[in-house]
């Protein structure tokens, strides 16, 4: 277990929980972060925006890497506006691209996301694109030079769960690249379900700023995506496997 | 109910006053309010049709107590279950519907509430809509800002720690056109992150003008959608123009704004049905726009200079309550202002439930912000107020009372791409 890390664009990370920063308050984010557990955050650059002298930025310790996400991006031109402006602000390297076309459900254009991955990945970002989980588009953001592909696995902030699991699992079974699933995991037993399907991380926020009690929450995020882990890692017996598993084998009768 | 409003002034010549009753009690004598002037745009669109279709066969007396509990247990809501929600049969039903709208509000905006100041650049008016303190007949303080005079209340006010700023006129094109301001937005983008503007609703290549100029949000209040009352409270003006105001959101979206935000000045008509039609504006409008961001306001009438007629208790807190509550549970991803016209508790109470976005330190006078935020006496001329303020909170005061709400308060969220 101790050699097993997640690798994104070159950098290794211990935990596989990436954690949001957008939804709840600033004072708690240090807490999140430790019983969390979590080395990466993501922070939407337009919040980052700010000339506040709380800036959100003040809030997240040193040597958490900082995803920022390029929300508000409505196209691939947006975002890459977005992502340089990012590295300007002094954010790292690192970034989450989310475009999104629609108000109401913020789901992913997909054929945006590819795009700017592209010019993105070629300007020396790690890119790790949001995408609605579709095995041609995460061919293509894998040979645009992604660094992860981040299927959701439910509408964002919908604590639904994973909604296009047999998707996710296409995406996990013929894709190279960590799979991380974002958006929508409400519970951390659904965070473990994806780590047991070998998700190499997932990401949550809404699941987190809606409990009652944010760290707690967090704790029990980072021990799910754990044992979601180990129990991949471990293979899943037989439990999983469609139908029974006769005692005498089906083929004894052969002889030769 | 719509005498109540009227008001003389003495300062009026008798021609005027003439002109004035006549408007008032002659209704051959106004212009058709359905009628486009010369030089308004029309734009192909069945939104307008779409909304007053619902509104029209909104009979709120027919739901009952079992339509409402199936709206809460919904998990998505329809148009029928906000129907029902907006009816008089939810009331009982408040602090349920608080409960699922603070649901909905946390799961799309988390606990963040953002802040962000209107600024008044002029009052002068030509219209004569009969409930407001700018209206060409009132008495009042007229007043235009110069660029300077612009820029320094933008100083102040962004020493303030301010972010977002909503810029206001009067309506009035000869007095403050579009060019103008044009300009004041050009001067924002050097104090503010974010522009937004509220003024007369201009042509789609006049809002991708301000839109490069660096506006990026429209707001414009219907006032009613009920086009039959409307003509008995806006007399005169361009403004008298009903459906050319209906439009001015989609024209705002047509001409690049990333967003634009939507409200009937509550208590003018039947607020049940205004409050049907501006949801339903938005709905159909985001069916159209996916892209575009959309707002909602909820203002009640407020006292003006001039007129102590005007109630604001038509519409009582427990009603907005349930039309906000109403809003967030059918539009959980609108964005929610609510204005200072409200009291420091309600606006502290709906942050919790529904609203994601106040208004603070707050003037709707015409070039006194020094006055207002230093203390300091003004040298200049100062412009007079649209209507009274309740909640006069500071910025900072504003801040500190939503993070002890436990909110998180939020001074920009935006970027101009």
């Amino acid at each position: 277990m101790n050699n097993d890390k997640l690798i994104i664009g070159g950098h290794e990370f211990n935990s596989r929980f990436i954690l949001g920063s957008g939804k709840y308050s600033l004072n708690l984010i240090e807490a999140a972060i430790k019983d969390a557990g979590a080395e990466i955050i993501t922070l939407a650059v337009r919040r980052a925006n700010t000339k506040q002298q709380e800036s959100i930025l003040d809030f997240i310790p040193k040597g958490v890497t900082l995803l920022p996400n390029t929300s508000g991006a409505r196209n691939s031109r947006e975002a890459v506006r977005i992502a340089r402006l990012a590295r300007e602000l002094g954010c790292g390297n690192f970034v989450k691209i989310e475009i999104m076309r629609d108000s109401k459900y913020l789901l992913p254009d997909n054929q945006e996301t590819i795009k700017a991955t592209e010019i993105l990945a070629n300007e020396g970002f790690v890119v790790m694109p949001y995408m609605y989980p579709d095995l041609n588009t995460a061919r293509d953001l894998v040979n645009a030079g992604a660094a992860t592909v981040m299927p959701l696995a439910s509408p964002i902030g919908s604590n639904k769960g994973l909604a296009t699991k047999e998707f996710i699992q296409i995406l996990i079974d013929e894709i190279d690249l960590p799979i991380i699933v974002d958006a929508g995991i409400g519970r951390p037993s659904q965070a473990c379900e994806a780590m047991e399907m070998g998700a190499a991380a997932v990401m949550a926020n809404t699941a987190l700023a809606t409990a009652g009690n944010l760290p707690l929450m967090a704790s029990a995020f980072r021990q799910a995506i754990e044992a979601g882990r180990k129990a991949y890692l471990s293979g899943l017996g037989r439990v999983l496997t469609r139908g029974a598993s006769a005692s005498d084998p089906l083929t004894g009768f052969l002889r030769d | 109910m719509e005498n109540q409003f009227f008001v003389d002034s003495e300062y009026l010549s008798p021609k005027a006053l003439e002109k004035k009753h006549r408007l008032e009690t002659d209704p051959s004598y106004r212009k058709n309010h359905m009628e486009y002037l010369p030089g308004m745009e029309r734009i192909n669109s069945d939104v307008c049709k779409n909304v007053i279709l619902q509104m029209q066969s909104f009979d709120y007396s027919k739901y009952t107590a079992k339509d409402v509990k199936a709206a809460l247990e919904h998990e998505t809501c329809s148009v029928e279950d906000f129907k029902a929600l907006l009816s008089p049969a939810a009331e009982p039903f408040l602090e349920e519907m608080a409960q699922r709208a603070r649901l909905e509000t946390s799961r799309h905006f988390g606990n963040t509430v953002y802040l962000f100041t209107p600024l008044y650049i002029a009052n002068y008016c030509e219209n004569y809509c009969v409930y407001c303190g700018f209206n060409c007949y009132n008495h009042i303080n007229r007043m235009k800002l110069s660029m300077e005079q612009i820029e320094h209340e933008m100083k102040v006010i962004a020493d303030s720690g301010m972010e977002e700023i909503l810029i206001l006129t009067g309506e009035s094109r000869a007095e403050s056109d579009v060019e103008y301001i044009g300009e004041a937005c050009k001067l924002a983008g050097k104090y503010f992150r974010m522009v937004g503007l509220e003024i007369y609703p201009v042509n789609t290549d006049e809002y991708k003008y301000l839109h490069e100029c660096g506006a990026d949000y429209v707001t414009v209040f219907q006032e009613t959608y009920d086009a039959d009352k409307y003509e008995k409270l806006h007399l005169l003006g361009h403004k008298r123009v009903w459906p050319y105001r209906f439009d001015a959101q989609e024209r705002a979206l047509m001409g690049g704004m990333r967003g634009v935000a939507f409200s009937a000045l509550l208590g003018l008509s039947d607020f049940r049905k205004d409050a049907l039609a501006s949801a339903m504006h938005v709905y159909y409008l985001q069916r159209k726009y996916p892209h575009a961001e959309m707002s909602l306001s909820c203002p009640r009438l407020r006292p003006i200079i001039n007129n102590d007629k005007l109630n604001p208790m038509d519409v009582h807190e427990k009603q907005l309550c349930q039309i906000l509550c109403a809003y967030r549970i059918f539009l959980p991803f609108v964005g929610i202002t609510v204005s200072s016209r409200e009291s420091a508790e309600f606006r502290n109470g709906i942050v919790k439930i529904a609203a994601t976005k106040i208004s603070a330190g707050v003037s709707t006078g015409i070039g006194d912000h020094e006055s207002k935020y230093t203390g300091k006496e003004s040298d200049g001329a100062q412009g007079d107020e649209q209507f009274e303020i309740d909640d006069n909170r500071s910025l900072n005061k504003m801040y500190k009372d939503i993070s002890d709400e436990g909110l998180q308060p939020v001074l920009n969220d935006y970027l101009y791409v």
